[in-house]
């Protein structure tokens, strides 16, 4: 290969690897926090419907409006994050018991499943619709900034097929560490993973919602690095600031010195 | 039919609004706010964070006062 070849190659596989992380992430988190299985079908559904976008619109994919879809995307998930991480503070101060809201939510899902007459397969498919959600627009939204990568990237060069080449090593290689990590992050106490990944989609809505509406970030995709330990910071402080004003759902501050220690896992 | 369509309402009421409508809200208005600022030219990234520092406390407190 030429060294333009190996430049187009490297940047491709670099910001591909960049959308792959933040892909993974989201895929491990809802998948590691709710449900394996909703997750890898929120996976694959994104994943063919990215292929069909593909497919269909080919090279014209690039004129998709992906400000709008950052701006729906990250208002969803900045609620979603929200919620989570209030609920984990609730818990992890001891002013909510574990899991209250887990049959609340299977109790909506069910009734939602009645009136919407949908069978048992894909019950079974998609037992929790915020992990398949979750991973799907994760997937999807990533996936379109890696096709994108390729044909803005490709085209440059007049080398798609090698731009390709590069995001499908940079999303293998990805989504395989990921893979290999999955066991060791199931053994997180429930509590603390969803306060993780609470932060983490708060940070991801926070970044995309805002470019969707039009802002740019300092230091540009840097900005989550700080946002992350930030947004971490000050959910620590508050469940510090709840633990001393008491427990009224039963958990004592010994039991909620830390949210990884409301270990307890869904049923 | 209508309870059944209370019913699919509630469960995404529940999906997307979630226990306090104040998140909701609060980030629809944040991010309108930054679309406006966007528009005028001005520097708009710091207020979803802004709204995540403040949102966020205020929800806490509500349902800690609630309970």
């Amino acid at each position: 290969m030429t060294a333009g070849a190996w430049a187009l190659f490297l940047a491709v596989f670099l910001a591909c690897a960049v959308e792959a992380v933040e892909a993974t992430t989201i895929v491990l988190a809802a998948g590691t926090a709710r449900d394996w299985r909703s997750a890898a079908t929120g996976t694959g559904v994104a994943l063919v419907v990215l292929a069909a976008i593909v497919a269909v619109l080919g090279p014209a994919v690039a004129a998709i409006p992906i400000r709008d879809l950052r701006l729906i995307v990250g208002a969803l998930l900045l609620i979603f994050g929200l919620q989570w991480v209030r609920k984990a503070i609730l818990r992890a101060s001891g002013h909510k018991a574990l899991h209250d809201e887990d049959r609340l939510y299977a109790e909506h899902l069910a009734q939602a499943q009645a009136a919407r007459g949908e069978g048992g397969r894909r019950t079974a498919l998609v037992p929790d619709w915020y992990g398949f959600t979750l991973s799907f627009k994760g997937v999807l939204l990533e996936g379109l900034e890696v096709v994108f990568i390729v044909l803005t990237f490709g085209s440059n060069q007049h080398n798609v097929g090698l731009a390709a080449i590069a995001a499908a090593c940079a999303v293998v290689l990805i989504a395989g560490i990921g893979f290999a990590v999955r066991a060791p992050l199931a053994r997180v106490p429930e509590n603390t993973l969803k306060f993780i990944v609470g932060i983490m989609l708060t940070a991801f809505g926070a970044f995309w919602g805002a470019e969707g509406a039009g802002a740019r970030w300092p230091g540009s995709d840097a900005a989550l690095l700080v946002l992350i330990p930030g947004f971490a910071l000050l959910a620590l402080a508050l469940t510090a600031w709840l633990r001393r004003t008491g427990s009224p759902a039963g958990g004592s501050p010994a039991t909620a010195a830390s949210p990884a220690m409301t270990s307890e896992r869904a049923a | 039919m209508g309870s059944r369509l209370r019913a699919f309402g509630a469960f995404w009421y529940d999906f997307v609004i979630g226990d306090d409508w104040v998140i909701a809200v609060g980030v629809v208005i944040a991010l309108l706010g930054t679309y406006l600022l966007s528009r005028a030219g001005v520097a708009a990234w710091w207020l979803l964070p802004v709204l995540v520092a403040v949102v966020l406390p205020v929800s806490l407190w509500r349902a800690v006062r609630s309970r």
